[in-house]
């Protein structure tokens, strides 16, 4: 039976998180040796939808429309467990971004499946289990989790797999298919995106800082480095609880939790509430006057010293670098 | 404004996590349980809501007597009632069933739960009882307001925010910024004792998941320290050694 991938679009374009996930996907097809099928919800042009052919997928079911224009969780879950029971496909595949979340539980649902979100490695089907590894205790660990179900559902970290080319192509087919009404309650009134900014959980780099700044008028040299290094800025729970940076740049165990390929922790002495938020992490950097911190204890590289004397130096050589 | 809140008993924040039995078990010696921090927002907010407005919160957890503990804190903070399905919170699936069976039977205006719990992480209640009890849901959001039986929302996307608008009744997940966490007062606290707490059995589900292991991540090399006044060298380090840059 095939695995169907939903291919989440923003604005129009797929992102690496959904390359990701179709690589993902393309693995487990090939080894259930099956195909697989994307499925894509919005208003996406054909030579975009015919890219993920490029990552393994075989077919690329388009529902488009005004009403689908923008995500609505339930109309989206409707049509995606439509196009499951379409393709019989047993498995589907999402990636576990903050839509993706909203959908894994309604298909579930809807599927009788069970449903493995957060995952971060391809699922295990020894001994005819199907077993799966995904985050739990907010990052301090791993669960591997056995869906005893027939139909199951994987939500895939992203940044946890990487993007594979097989080279192919995917034929684009329309897929149209009746809404309810009652699936379209919520209704959306605005989105707001900041679009100068990279956003924390696609970051690949991430400079961060903590209450070592001292105070909010001090992120500008944060914000410098980050903006020359390509990097999203985040930030420590005590920072965002003293309204110095917004909620959503909050990393840590009630925060969010991210595995960027490079996290530098700036004046951040690495409770154990922060240090679950960031373990998956490639390449951790701590720079901190007190030798002592416990984030020291966790890292790949350490400057021990003034984050005021220290960031300015590392903004030279990074200008330095990119001359 | 009937509001019923979705609490979990979860390890306290500063938990060292280990595991037992050849690592099938959480290891619960010495660990301190609380309220999961995000469904404490729920409930703040929830408190908000109903002030003045003549509501009533009731909090439901499904969880063995041992959670009793966490849902008088919840009492305590200013839920009038609470619900406990007796049984232990075998994964998200069997949880929301359980609540939904429930609701059914109990109809709410407003269904609030944390995003997530954070021993499991899953942030798959809100979803999967949306699902059960055909209502919508919205997974994590930052903001919520009430106006008569619409309410106005901000859900959480990368690198932003929607604003939606949605008639009662529907699920939410709540995160930061909901809601300032309330602490319990000391009237509050006495209270709690004697509001109404109900036990329900569980209804008979087919399970679809089950833990089979669990691991803590790879423990990292010992650090490479760079002398301050070579701070230079660290890029240097991230751009030929690591390849980060």
């Amino acid at each position: 039976m095939p695995v169907l991938i939903y291919a989440e679009n923003t604005g129009g374009k797929f992102k690496k998180s959904i390359f990701e996930a179709v690589s993902y996907a393309r693995a487990i097809a090939d080894k259930n040796n099956t195909t697989l099928t994307a499925i894509s919800i919005g208003n996406v042009s054909n030579d975009e939808l015919s890219s993920l052919g490029k990552y393994g997928a075989n077919k690329v079911l388009n529902v488009s429309g005004d009403k689908l224009k923008n995500f609505v969780n339930q109309a989206y879950a409707s049509i995606i467990a439509e196009a499951a029971k379409k393709e019989s496909a047993d498995i589907v595949v999402l990636s576990n971004t903050f839509s993706g979340r909203g959908l894994a539980p309604r298909l579930g649902v809807k599927l009788e499946a069970g449903v493995a979100d957060g995952a971060v490695a391809l699922p295990n089907q020894d001994g005819g289990k199907f077993t799966v590894k995904k985050t739990a205790f907010s990052g301090k660990a791993f669960a591997t989790v056995e869906l005893t179900s027939t139909n199951k559902v994987i939500a895939l970290i992203p940044n946890s797999y990487k993007v594979v080319e097989t080279g192919g192509t995917a034929q684009v087919e329309d897929f149209s298919i009746e809404t309810k009404e009652s699936d379209f309650r919520a209704m959306l009134k605005e989105i707001v995106r900041s679009t100068d900014k990279i956003s924390l959980p696609d970051a690949e780099l991430v400079v961060s800082a903590g209450r070592g700044l001292k105070g909010p008028e001090n992120w500008g040299m944060i914000e410098e480095l980050a903006n020359l290094l390509g990097a999203a800025t985040a930030c420590s729970k005590p920072v965002s609880d003293a309204g110095w940076r917004p909620h959503s740049e909050h990393v840590g165990q009630t925060g969010i939790a991210i595995s960027p390929n490079l996290y530098i922790a700036i004046g951040i002495s690495g409770a154990i509430q922060h240090l679950a938020g960031v373990s998956s992490s490639k390449v951790i950097v701590v720079i901190n006057k007190d030798a002592e911190a416990p984030f020291f204890k966790v890292a790949d590289y350490g400057i021990v010293g003034d984050a005021f004397e220290v960031v300015p130096k590392l903004i030279a050589a990074v200008k330095e670098l990119k001359a | 404004m009937k509001i019923l809140v979705c609490i979990s008993n979860v390890p306290d924040t500063t938990t060292k996590i280990t595991f037992t039995d050849n690592n099938t078990q959480f290891n619960t010696n010495g660990v301190q349980f609380i309220l999961n921090p995000y469904d404490e927002i729920a409930l703040s907010r929830a408190i908000e809501l109903t002030e003045g407005s003549g509501g009533s919160i009731t909090v439901i957890n499904v969880g063995e007597v041992n959670t009793e503990a966490t849902i008088r804190k919840a009492l305590a903070i200013g839920a009038a009632d609470a619900v406990r399905i007796n049984a232990k919170p075998h994964d998200a699936w069997f949880v929301a069933y359980q609540i939904a069976q429930y609701v059914k039977s109990n109809p709410f205006d407003l269904i609030l739960t944390g995003r997530e719990s954070i021993d499991y992480n899953g942030s798959k209640i809100a979803g999967m009882l949306g699902e059960l009890l055909d209502l919508p849901s919205v997974s994590i959001i930052k903001k919520l307001d009430i106006d008569g039986t619409q309410a106005t929302v901000e859900r959480e996307i990368e690198g932003g925010k929607e604003v939606l608008t949605i008639p009662l009744p529907f699920v939410a997940g709540t995160a930061e910024g909901v809601a300032e966490p309330k602490i319990p007062n000391m009237r509050g606290i006495m209270s709690a004792r004697t509001k109404p707490l109900t036990v329900v059995e569980p209804a008979d589900v087919k399970l679809s998941s089950e833990v089979i292991s669990y691991e803590t991540p790879a423990p990292r090399g010992q650090v490479k320290l760079i002398p301050a006044d070579d701070a230079a060298k660290l890029i240097e380090l991230l751009h030929t050694e690591a390849k980060v840059i």
